[in-house]
């Protein structure tokens, strides 16, 4: 598929854009950018050090609402260390640092419109709040 | 109109997001670089021939404001840092001075964060209630919905003279009028106003007014608190030290300045306060009853092209002043804002620091258009022929 299409089809009809009513078993994190106004509510359901589910909801552009949809597809049912190694290769590439392409699956489609503007931010923000979470449980 | 004016309009750029800030033109810049390369001295250091002009240029600024809105004393004119820290002053050093447990404030829904948030710390300090005067079904303020609203506990009525996001101009005299027969106050922000139409602060008997400098083609940092002198008096300043203080021996000794000086504690932003006044000059040179009508004409120009195309939702068809609120359907508004930067379009996406809206409106963000007297009928051309192609939006978001 090409980028286009896979960050269209994140963004128009993710799997993991869903709202829940037992959340019990979740932890919730809320990330808001600060140049502009995407937001994004993101539930983990964790046990022992692993993700085992996953969602979000909110209002955010196409980068960050799809960039969410495919980080948290590449968390589920991973273990923190594994999680730990996506989101820093994540970010070896949106700071032009040495990283492994084929860690990222689909996220490799931000590494070049992470270069227009303010889309770096927007593509980063679910990564932000995932990091709060796993820095409570690390 | 004046587009020669402006340096940054050399360029082929399409700015209108005016209720965000303004452009500055080149008389304003002239000025400001005046300052800083011929006479960059502090205020109040009278000695020496350069900081005897800045005082000079420093109280002409304030003089060119007075005359603006019609304040009747120069020592009603306090230069702050803009509309925000002027609120703030409002809140915690005058009626934070006053108010008692239970007593009333009036905003709305449609305020800005900075006349609501104040009021909400002042509510959790001390214990006084916040309500909201209901909006009509064009999210308007009447003066029938005031006068409803009020209880023997109002004290305070604080409202924008016009909104950010739907841009409707509140009738501001006749609450005051309202508003003095029973003892409450007035507070006006006057952030989208004060630079798109006349203001005269006695003719409106407001008893504040806060408005900033940037959102008029002057400098950032720089605004106004404008208050009636027998209030300021009684203001209690936020802000202690250099400048403002007569003498000081101990805690018990400490004599201030008069007005208004008292209330620009610090060195001030001198650079800021010699530009607004040069912004001021410049404004009143094409007259703001031709910006207002200016505005009112490209305003009507833009929505009568702007409700043809089927897929935009206008949140404010009607409206008083430069500001077209809107969404694409079924697109996020930052998503088309994006698309609109490729063609050095700028509008503004999001909820526009107006954050309880919602409840009013049901909509949480959308684009705004805010006008000013140097866009065109060929912005607004460009503009409506990107927004016609709804495809081209999805086409060009990524």
């Amino acid at each position: 598929m090409e980028t286009r299409e896979i960050i269209m089809n994140h963004y128009t009809s993710s799997p993991y854009k869903i709202k829940k009513e037992d959340i019990k078993d979740y932890q919730k994190i809320s990330v808001q950018s600060d140049s502009c106004i995407d937001h994004l509510d993101i539930f983990v359901k964790i046990e022992e050090d692993k993700i085992v589910d996953a969602y979000f909801e909110g209002e955010a552009c196409a980068i960050a609402t799809s960039s969410c949809s495919i980080l948290l597809k590449n968390c589920i049912n991973r273990n923190f260390t594994e999680i730990q190694e996506f989101i820093t290769n994540f970010e070896n590439m949106i700071n032009d640092c040495p990283y492994n392409e084929k860690q990222l699956d689909e996220a490799i489609v931000f590494r070049e419109i992470i270069r227009q503007g303010n889309r770096k931010a927007c593509a980063y923000l679910p990564y932000k709040g995932l990091k709060q979470i796993l820095g409570k449980e690390l | 109109m004046n587009i020669e004016d402006f340096p940054m309009l050399k360029e082929d750029l399409i700015y209108l997001d005016n209720g965000a800030t303004t452009l500055k033109p080149q008389c304003v810049i002239d000025k400001i670089t005046e300052y800083y390369t011929k006479y960059s001295a502090n205020a109040h250091r009278g000695d020496y021939d350069i900081s005897f002009k800045v005082d000079q240029e420093y109280e002409k600024a304030r003089e060119i404001v007075r005359n603006f809105i019609h304040a009747k004393y120069k020592e009603e004119v306090v230069f702050t840092s803009g509309t925000t820290e002027s609120l703030n002053m409002v809140a915690f050093g005058f009626f934070g001075k006053f108010l008692e447990k239970n007593d009333e404030i009036l905003i709305t829904q449609s305020e800005h964060a900075s006349n609501v948030l104040p009021w909400f710390q002042l509510s959790k300090k001390l214990g006084i209630v916040i309500k909201y005067i209901p909006l009509d079904e064009h999210h308007y303020v009447t003066l029938e919905n005031v006068k409803k609203s009020i209880t023997p506990n109002t004290k305070v009525i604080s409202l924008a003279s016009i909104t950010n996001v739907i841009g409707d101009e509140r009738p501001i005299k006749e609450i005051c009028e309202f508003a003095h027969q029973n003892n409450i106050f007035v507070v006006m922000d006057g952030a989208q106003s004060v630079p798109h139409r006349k203001t005269d602060v006695q003719d409106l008997d407001v008893d504040f007014l806060a408005f900033s400098g940037h959102k008029m083609c002057g400098p950032t940092g720089i605004g106004i608190l404008y208050g009636r002198k027998e209030l300021l008096e009684e203001m209690e300043p936020q802000t202690y030290g250099g400048g403002m203080n007569e003498s000081f021996d101990s805690p018990d000794e400490v004599y201030l300045k008069d007005l208004p000086t008292r209330l620009e504690a610090g060195t001030p932003n001198i650079a800021g306060v010699i530009g607004l006044g040069e912004a001021i000059k410049y404004l009143e040179k094409i007259g703001m009853d031709k910006i207002e009508e200016y505005e009112k004409n490209l305003r009507a120009y833009a929505i009568n092209k702007l409700i043809c195309i089927p897929h935009l939702d206008i949140l404010n068809i009607e409206s008083d002043s430069g500001i077209i609120s809107f969404n694409v359907n079924d697109i996020f508004s930052q998503d088309v804002a994006y698309h609109l930067n490729k063609y050095k379009i700028c509008v503004r996406a999001g909820n526009h620091c107006a954050k309880i809206l919602k409840k009013e409106t049901g909509v949480q963000n959308s684009l705004r258009v805010s006008l000013y007297f140097y866009n065109t009928e060929s912005d607004i051309d460009n503009l409506v022929d990107l927004l016609s192609n709804k495809e081209k939006i999805i086409e060009g978001m990524l």
